[in-house]
């Protein structure tokens, strides 16, 4: 456009924009959109093809009754949920108060070698396929209690959650402004007091986004509990007996050759997503009031 | 009531740079007393080491002999009982960005274990009034959070906090740099009522601030206390060249 370029100041302003640089205003906008297109249709897509194929089974009786024996119909995967629900308990029991320590190690005290081993331990550890987690928590928990059990899925889960815990907590942490920690120490305030109480209190919401992370994660994890929690028929709350679990009824489901059991791992898959979604939301809106009623 | 500090053969370091040279000083109970000088000069590490903040700093130390009061500041106390005597005021407004104006003022003593609900409203009110801001915030005190306040306010508040814990000396790194002259000339009225009950060191990039708050000024210059002496004599008749330099505005 040469008699754009010629353009004086004066008409700088009023001069209408080329159609270069509309084009390229358009396109720039038509890459955002459609990135976020990308991002959303698939999470669209899995969630309507798991109602499609999972709403038609979901019923009282699925939601409240165990498996039935092969070749009857009805039955549910009630004692799957609370396996889960068990499981994922023990595994944030466990694996929150770790990560959140280590990440406060690091974040506070960790500049020196030591806190570089440990960072490089949890980053190697994040990449462990999730099976040899299972391997792990197989050897340290099942075989010195001798069978499988809830705890052992616990301790699976926990550990795929510390790593992730660990370098989110650490990382906002670090985010918490260095003047915030010093008017802390300048009234007098102990150093863990200030980081318990003013460092963390400050980092909590980037905290619990880690920790929700972490949670949603290994929430839909199979491997780690096939030789762990390994999956039980009928109901257990007992932590040190083999126990049920969402992605490990859904995996036995899916691959038998049973077209009933097929349509209730749809179901199973759901109801797990439906879970994920749910906890989340309610640790958020628990957070959100909490720490309004921590401002006063 | 203030108590006056007695500065000897103070040295400190980062790593291994020196940042401060043998400092000799004598602070007034009662008075407020300026530190001057161009920027990293050690003006800020030099009051960071009367309350022991400076030693926060990864690889950082000092050396020499500080006393508040009777408290020998380098030896046989904690460097938490030191900051709970010595308040202290930032450059950058710092209010807890998770607390309430409210529990602002109340956190050194809250997170120093003292939760008496009845005397800490007493105290809460004490303190908004001595840095006059109660009245700007009383009646939303406990609903709205501290960063949501202006700059200025913030910095009141701040001050209100400091004198919460009943310190008895009161150290200010440049607490007007950030603020607009309205909120300036409230801090510097604010200074001038404190000194009644606190001992007041500040650090300021403002000459006319020094002279309009502080009796006495200390100007330093590449780590070293060039001269110190009344805040009339520094600014009209100094002895040293260089302080006549630095204040003629022909460096720094």
């Amino acid at each position: 456009m040469p008699e754009a370029l010629a353009a004086t100041p004066a008409d700088f302003v009023t001069a209408p924009i080329s159609l270069r640089r509309r084009i390229t205003d358009y396109l720039a906008t038509g890459a955002a959109v459609s990135a976020v297109i990308m991002v959303l249709v698939p999470l669209a897509a899995v969630f309507g093809y798991l109602v499609y194929r999972g709403i038609g089974s979901i019923n009282w009786a699925f939601l409240t009754q165990t498996p039935k024996p092969v070749g009857e119909a009805g039955g549910g995967m009630a004692n799957a949920i609370a396996g889960s629900v068990l499981i994922l308990l023990i595994g944030s029991t466990v694996g929150v108060p770790a990560g959140i320590g280590a990440g406060i190690y690091l974040a506070e005290y960790g500049r020196n070698r030591f806190g570089d081993l440990i960072r490089f331990t949890a980053d190697v550890l994040n990449g462990v396929p999730s099976i040899i987690v299972g391997i792990v928590a197989y050897g340290l928990v099942v075989l010195v209690q001798k069978h499988f059990s809830a705890l052992a899925g616990g301790v699976a889960l926990a550990i795929m959650m510390i790593p992730t815990i660990t370098r989110t907590t650490e990382e906002m942490l670090l985010l918490v402004p260095t003047v915030t920690r010093e008017a802390a120490y300048g009234l007098g305030v102990s150093r863990w007091r200030t980081t318990l109480s003013i460092t963390l209190r400050t980092a909590t919401s980037g905290v619990i986004t880690g920790i929700m992370l972490a949670f949603a994660r290994v929430a839909g994890e199979t491997a780690p509990l096939l030789f762990t929690a390994f999956g039980n028929q009928f109901w257990n709350w007992r932590i040190n007996q083999p126990t049920a679990a969402l992605p490990l009824q859904i995996f036995t489901y899916a691959i038998s050759p049973f077209d009933e059991w097929h349509r209730q791992a749809w179901a199973g898959a759901l109801i797990l997503i439906v879970l994920i979604v749910i906890s989340i939301s309610a640790v958020r809106i628990a957070a959100s009031r909490g720490m309004l009623k921590g401002a006063n | 009531m203030g108590v006056g500090i007695q500065v000897d053969k103070l040295s400190a370091w980062f790593g291994k740079t020196q940042a401060l040279y043998d400092i000799n000083m004598t602070v007034q109970a009662n008075h407020a007393t300026a530190v001057i000088g161009p920027s990293g000069c050690g003006k800020s590490t030099f009051v960071r080491c009367l309350n022991r903040m400076h030693e926060t700093i990864p690889d950082a130390r000092a050396t020499g002999r500080v006393r508040i009061g009777e408290v020998d500041v380098y030896n046989g106390t904690s460097a938490t009982h030191i900051r709970r005597r010595i308040g202290m005021v930032f450059q950058k407004p710092n209010p807890f960005p998770t607390m309430s104006i409210y529990g602002n003022v109340a956190a050194g003593l809250k997170l120093n274990g003292f939760h008496d609900r009845k005397r800490l409203d007493e105290i809460v009110e004490r303190s908004l009034l001595a840095s006059a801001l109660w009245e700007e915030v009383k009646d939303v005190m406990h609903k709205k959070s501290g960063a949501s306040l202006s700059g200025g306010q913030q910095q009141r508040l701040c001050i209100a906090r400091a004198l919460a814990v009943q310190p008895e000396v009161l150290l200010m790194d440049e607490p007007c740099s950030a603020l607009d002259p309205i909120s300036t000339g409230k801090i510097e009225e604010l200074i001038f009522q404190l000194k009644e009950r606190f001992t007041i060191v500040i650090v300021t990039h403002n000459m006319q601030q020094a002279s309009r708050v502080a009796e006495f000024t200390g100007f330093f210059l590449l780590g070293k206390l060039i001269e110190f002496d009344k805040t009339e004599k520094i600014f009209t008749t100094p002895s040293d060249k260089r302080t006549e330099d630095y204040i003629t505005g022909r460096f720094g």
